[in-house]
């Protein structure tokens, strides 16, 4: 009995030494010789591999980095600055500051203000949607809701709002990879400027159609009269193809252009309730 | 045993409903909304502007390059607008608003109904004519005809096909048109024969059209090369693939064109429009759309100018019925739904099928049981259900390699499916994604 | 028009076929084996049916609502087969909680465990007729005698029981008592599980399926055609120590497997020729079992091993391709 247990304790024993051995000289053999600041980079990233940096994930940014001689053109949107400064530092390189970024879902088109013209039946993506015809309301830019964004998002960023209609960014939660960006197929979703206390003032609608048009398939439309634009005192604002458009970058969030506008297609958020100016109609969303 | 093609297929419910009823010319609409992208290619370019007098068979855009085709004016009147609006793909799209007014024609088209037999031209100026004549595939696919008669160099063409298969349920206009202009298409054909310089001619008909197979085999024993050749009714002979297959047995490869095997594929409807647009100098003006469904009250056959309102043929069918769900325009396997009335007719229309409330939706999707159905029916021997996966999961490369770019979009997967997946939507969805991943391979 | 018009991608036809009426199609081919099983086994095979179905419709309702969260799926017919499959695997005198606990196995082991319809890699009426096997093996494998047996014992063997016991006894085959007459295996007039015995009336069950076109020829084919091929050679050579291929094609449960288990939709290879390859791997393993291994019969574990080679077939053997290549 007792000789048996020595005997399979020698022999397990000899044979971990000599794969141990073996692995050793294969692990000699096939030794690739990395930089070992690529590590230190990629530890000091934040591990998403999200691909909003542009690369296939941290890693691959990492060696961007290693290799770069400035970091001008590279940037972690998800880490922003504080990551983007310790990189820096580790390289022993400038770090270039940059403005952090929130996604916004341009369009306002909920099942109230947009009314259905038709129905939908097929696979419920807004790839195959919008392959087949231009959306269940008459409105050609709007949102198809089927939220190919929610499912492209790898951080929760993104409320599908099924009930609504269309989908809203978690501003919290959102880093500005930029990959709903490319889901979308309607070219609804920007990166802007990330304002104090997430506020925003922007035009939630991508409707280039004329402006009866454009009324007529939603009530909430943009219909490209220009108002804003005369009104706003930062040349933030500019019409193109019956479409006005804020320029967040310009914005110093005045909320001037939201009370001339018509048809309430400017949305203003986070901001305190305004105090009662009976003559201006105003529209505030809740915050979530 | 008669003929079909090797691999895969299914039988739906035909319902033939309007097979018996004669070609009506439908009156004139008061106005055409007539788009220049009405074919495969680059749109044609439009030539007029706001207030010009047109006449019936005058270009009104031109062909911007070699796979394009004009686009001729099917009414005379007053050009109202050249501006964008809704076609059959659900998205605006260019096109020239005329308000209708009169019927004058451009002088040189004989508009007599008098067969003219003898062909006074030669084939290289048949081909140019067909091009002027802005003639595109009818079938379907509006893929130019002028493009096909031309073969790639070192091919050299065999034997012309006639698509007389009409395989979609509920169409019936290639079927009218063979029983009521059957002279007409065998002129058309000798034609397309001496265009691409080809001595042999076979028109497939499927089964289920013995009056039309019976009168061609009868008629065409006066014209050399031409043959019937009767066919199994199997969805989807009509694919130009599967035509070759069934009638000469021989098999497109992969990526190939049809000129591989030494066959070209013509439709019944591009047959006469050839016929038409040569022995009668008449462009590609007016084509015969099929308006039914089960709760159409009059399931007809219209002789339509191009650019008319599909309200309008609704209405001389009797209207649109109450419990209407879903209107498509081409058959049921392949066609497109619409979303309105006022889509208009185009060289590809071949029909309009109103159908009801319960037949507009459809079952719910559950999980796929892997029953391999949609292998066994998939005419390409492809695997439907793995590629919806790789589709769905956006796993393109492997797509590729399970040939998702054979697949001819003919449904018969969907259509089978037991479980109601969505299968060809997702297959659609990645062809469509490997397409544009090769296209930029190859740049 | 009242309504929106609606609008999808086309096909805008569809078959008339659907997934629960292929379900119930197959149930309809199970019906005659399970009226000879009753008519044989009498009020313990209704019992034993009975409750091998409940217990299974009630797993997946259960498991679905209350383990997985998700819209319970249990009147597609998928549940219901496995419930007489399970029936039909198991002698009918066995304790009704052996029954619940083989249905526990089936639905949470076999089919839920992988995410439900679609998603299991092995049959689960097996899996649960095979975690009986291994976990009761006395229960499992002492049959009660049927009503037209001519003898007086409670439980009887199978044949194939007898010929394994006797030929590892050294007996020559053609002295082995007990067996029954080719024809009696064939019509099932003899000992086995609840639904395997009749082999005539699982064949009609096959072919009802294949005219309905929920089962192709390939499978069923091949696997009997394997077995009689392999066992028929060696019972050419030595007829002595190896059972005429007949008898192997009759009894235990290959035509059941063959017809009602291999075919299983989920968890068979897609294409004709993988169904092929697949056919002939559960004959050539059901064949070593029997013939070489410590159980009278394998079909049960044939079937597992080749369910489990079923994604690797799917992957490796397409269906021939239009257009060469």
């Amino acid at each position: 009995m007792s000789i048996t247990v020595v005997y399979t304790i020698v022999t397990l024993a000899v044979i971990g030494a000599v794969a141990a051995v073996i692995l050793y000289f294969v692990a000699q053999k096939f030794k690739v010789h990395e930089d070992p600041r690529i590590d230190e980079v990629d530890e000091a990233l934040p591990g998403a591999n999200c691909g909003g940096c542009g690369f296939a994930g941290c890693r691959a940014f990492a060696e961007a980095c290693v290799k770069a001689s400035n970091l001008s053109d590279l940037n972690c949107p998800v880490g922003g600055n504080d990551t983007m400064n310790s990189v820096a530092s580790l390289l022993g390189l400038e770090a270039v500051k940059k403005d952090p970024r929130v996604a916004y879902i341009r369009c306002n088109g909920t099942c109230d203000n947009r009314p259905k013209t038709s129905s939908f039946d097929g696979a419920t993506t807004c790839a195959i949607a919008s392959s087949v015809y231009s959306g269940e309301s008459d409105c050609q830019f709007g949102c198809l809701g089927y939220g190919d964004c929610v499912d492209a998002c790898d951080f929760d960023a993104i409320d599908l709002r099924s009930e609504l209609g269309v989908p809203q960014i978690i501003d919290d939660k959102c880093v500005a990879c930029g990959a709903c960006v490319d889901a979308c197929p309607k070219s609804l979703i920007e990166l802007r400027k990330k304002m104090p206390k997430n506020r925003k003032v922007v035009v939630s609608c991508r409707n280039q159609d004329k402006g009866g048009v454009a009324r007529k398939a939603c009530s909430v439309a943009c219909i490209g009269c220009g108002k804003c634009m005369k009104e706003c005192p930062f040349d933030a604002i500019t019409v193109e193809n019956n479409l006005a458009f804020i320029d967040s970058d310009k914005c110093k969030l005045c909320r001037k252009c939201v009370a001339v506008c018509p048809t309430n297609a400017i949305i203003e958020e986070n901001f305190p309730p305004r105090k009662v100016k009976p003559e201006v109609k105003t529209e505030i969303e809740p915050a979530k | 045993m008669l003929k079909t093609f090797k691999i895969g297929g299914v039988h739906p419910p035909e319902n033939k409903l309007s097979k018996d009823k004669k070609i009506e010319v439908l009156p004139l609409p008061k106005t055409v909304f007539i788009p220049v992208a009405q074919h495969i290619g680059a749109p044609a370019t439009p030539v007029v502007k706001r207030g010009d007098e047109v006449k019936v068979g005058q270009v009104i855009a031109q062909s911007s390059s070699f796979v394009s085709t004009n686009i001729h004016s099917s009414v005379s009147g007053k050009v109202k607008k050249v501006d964008f609006a809704a076609d059959s793909s659900g998205y605006p799209k260019q096109g020239i608003f005329i308000d209708v007014e009169g019927d004058e024609w451009v002088e040189q088209i004989d508009r007599s109904n008098d067969l003219v037999k003898e062909i006074s031209i030669d084939g290289p100026e048949i081909i140019k004519k067909i091009q002027e004549a802005g003639i595109v595939g009818l079938g379907g696919a509006t893929f130019p005809t002028h493009v096909k008669l031309v073969p790639p160099k070192g091919m050299k063409a065999e034997v012309l096909l006639i698509n007389g298969v009409e395989c979609e349920p509920y169409l019936t206009s290639d079927h009218r048109l063979m029983l009521e202009k059957t002279e007409e298409i065998l002129v058309g054909i000798q034609l397309l024969m001496k265009a691409m310089n080809v001595d042999k001619a076979v028109i497939g008909i499927e089964n289920n059209k013995p009056d039309a197979i019976k009168l061609l085999i009868q008629k065409c024993k006066s014209y050399n090369g031409i043959r019937v050749q009767a066919l199994k009714v199997q969805y989807p002979q009509g694919g130009e693939k599967q035509l070759i297959n069934a009638v000469t047995g021989k098999e497109v490869p992969s990526g190939g064109l049809p000129i591989a095997v030494g066959a070209v594929v013509s439709n019944v409807g591009t047959a006469f429009a050839v016929y038409e647009a040569i022995q009668k100098n008449k462009p590609l003006i007016e084509r015969v759309v099929t308006i039914t469904g089960k709760g159409v009250e009059k399931p007809s056959n219209f002789m339509v100018r191009i650019g008319t309102a599909t309200s309008e043929l609704v209405e001389a069918a009797g209207g649109v019925p109450e419990n209407t769900g879903k209107i498509i325009s081409g058959g049921p396997m392949m066609g497109r739904a619409i979303r309105t009335l006022d889509v208009p007719v185009t060289k590809g229309t071949s029909g309009i099928l109103l159908m009801k409330n319960e037949e507009a939706n459809r079952g719910e999707c559950i999980s796929c049981i892997r029953c391999s159905r949609c292998t066994a029916v998939c005419p390409m021997g492809l695997e439907p259900y793995l590629l919806m996966t790789l589709g769905e999961k956006q796993i393109f490369d492997r797509a590729e390699n399970e040939r998702i770019m054979d697949c001819i979009e003919c449904g018969s997967c969907s259509y089978t499916c037991p479980s109601n997946r969505p299968l060809l939507d997702y297959i659609r969805f990645g062809k469509g994604k490997v397409g544009a991943i090769m296209r930029s391979r190859k740049k | 028009m009242s309504n929106l018009l609606t609008v999808s991608p086309s096909p805008h036809v569809h078959s008339s076929d659907s997934t629960q009426k292929i379900m119930y199609r197959v149930v309809y081919a199970m019906i005659p084996a399970m009226a000879w099983g009753i008519f044989m086994f009498g009020f313990d095979a209704i019992r034993v049916g009975l409750i091998a179905i409940i217990s299974c419709l009630a797993f997946e309702y259960l498991i679905q609502k209350y383990l997985m969260k998700v819209k319970p799926t249990v009147t597609d017919g998928s549940a219901l087969i496995t419930g007489i499959l399970l029936a039909f695997n198991v002698p009918s005198n066995i304790p009704w909680w052996i029954i619940v606990i083989g249905a526990m196995a089936a639905m949470g082991i076999g089919k839920l465990s992988f995410g439900g319809l679609g998603a299991n890699i092995f049959n689960p009426a097996l899996v649960g007729r095979v975690f009986l096997l291994i976990s009761f093996p006395v229960q499992m494998t002492s049959w009660p005698v049927n009503r037209l047996a001519e003898v007086d014992t409670v439980t009887s063997a199978t044949p194939l029981g007898l010929i394994k016991e006797g030929i590892s006894n050294g007996i020559p085959v053609s002295q082995i008592q007990g067996l029954p007459q080719i024809s009696d295996m064939f019509l099932g007039i003899g000992g086995g599980s609840l639904g395997e015995i009749s082999a005539l009336l699982l064949i009609l069950g096959g072919l009802y399926m294949i005219w309905k076109k929920v089962i192709t020829w390939q499978i069923p084919v091949s696997i009997l055609l394997t077995v009689l091929v392999v066992s028929g050679a060696f019972w050419m050579v030595n007829p002595e120590i190896y059972v005429n291929p007949v008898i192997h094609l009759f009894t235990g449960g290959l035509m059941l497997g063959a017809i009602f288990m291999a075919t299983d939709m989920v968890t068979s290879p897609m294409s004709p020729k993988g169904q092929i390859i697949y056919g002939i791997g559960i004959g050539l393993i059901t064949i070593s079992i029997r013939m070489f291994g410590a159980y009278p019969e394998g079909i049960s574990f044939a079937i597992l091993i080749m369910n489990a080679a079923t994604p690797l077939l799917n992957m490796y053997i397409k269906p021939k391709r239009f257009g060469g290549k």
